[in-house]
């Protein structure tokens, strides 16, 4: 019984680690390629090109 | 869990995006400078009487090169972070991924975030006519979702009903079709569009395998320790 509720518990913690890191990394990839905001845009405007992000 | 999905996809993402930063700044950064000329008429096109091809072009640029480096890695270290919680899930599924296998995560991650938005919107050089830029950005983020999901369940999907969704939801973003211009305008002649939009691409998939086979190895090396 412990053991079965440890082994869901830490699944439950996989998941929500899983969830956590997905959603940094989108985070991440929608502030650099994404966000129109000028100064943003301006810094990462040959990042964006390159990388074949709609810039402009 | 979470320190070893962070680690592995620090470590591999911001490798993975000093590698794009080198070889766009070789091969594809040239070509964004040269059409650049057009777009501010330094450099005039003229399609009939022709205008030469070799230009002088500017060297390293310490401020904008190397904000370009910076954001490279972001990028990359953004797509290493979804690329290893993905690795991560399908190992909570039971799929664990072998190093060997990394390059086929990376090739998998080209095509859903690099190739499959590249069908309907081709890497842009500044200056060239396209939609507005939000409707653009809705059409790219479904087709990577479609695509992400679709490449899944054809990898993972053990029934046909799995495989006929995967077909579905990879055609589906090319049958509803990209924002297009409504105008074509521009003054930059079109065979630097068209290598600009291969470089970028062929630059993309080095980029991701290196990206795949890396977050692969960091991902099994920390299962390891």
């Amino acid at each position: 019984m412990t053991t079965m509720i440890k082994t869901a518990a830490r699944a439950n913690t996989n998941t929500l680690a899983i969830a956590f890191t997905a959603l940094l990394g989108f985070g991440i990839m929608v502030m650099a390629g994404h966000l129109q905001a000028a100064t943003l845009h301006d810094a990462a405007h040959d990042t964006r090109h390159a990388t074949g992000f709609p810039c402009h | 869990m979470i320190y070893r999905i962070l680690t592995s996809a620090l470590f591999a993402g911001f490798a993975a995006g000093l590698i794009a930063a080198v070889l766009q700044l070789l091969f594809v950064q040239p070509i964004l400078l040269h059409a650049e000329l057009f777009e501010s008429g330094t450099l005039v096109y003229d399609a009939t009487a022709g205008t030469p091809s070799f230009v002088e072009r500017p060297a390293f640029n310490i401020q904008r090169d190397g904000l370009s480096i910076l954001f490279s890695a972001l990028v990359y270290t953004g797509y290493a972070l979804m690329l290893v919680a993905a690795m991560a899930f399908a190992s909570e599924q039971g799929h664990t991924t072998t190093p060997r296998q990394g390059i086929m995560w990376g090739i998998a991650g080209f095509i859903t975030v690099h190739f499959a938005p590249a069908i309907g919107l081709s890497p842009e050089l500044p200056g060239f006519s396209a939609a507005d830029v939000s409707p653009r950005q809705v059409w790219w983020f479904s087709t990577v979702a479609a695509t992400g999901i679709g490449l899944w369940l054809l990898a993972f999907g053990t029934s046909w009903r799995a495989w006929g969704g995967a077909i579905v939801l990879l055609a589906a973003p090319h049958f509803i079709g990209a924002p297009e211009p409504q105008m074509f305008r521009g003054n930059t002649p079109p065979e630097l569009a068209g290598l600009f939009a291969t470089r970028a691409l062929g630059v993309g998939l080095a980029v991701w395998a290196c990206l795949g086979t890396l977050a692969a190895h960091f991902w099994t090396t920390e299962d390891r320790s």
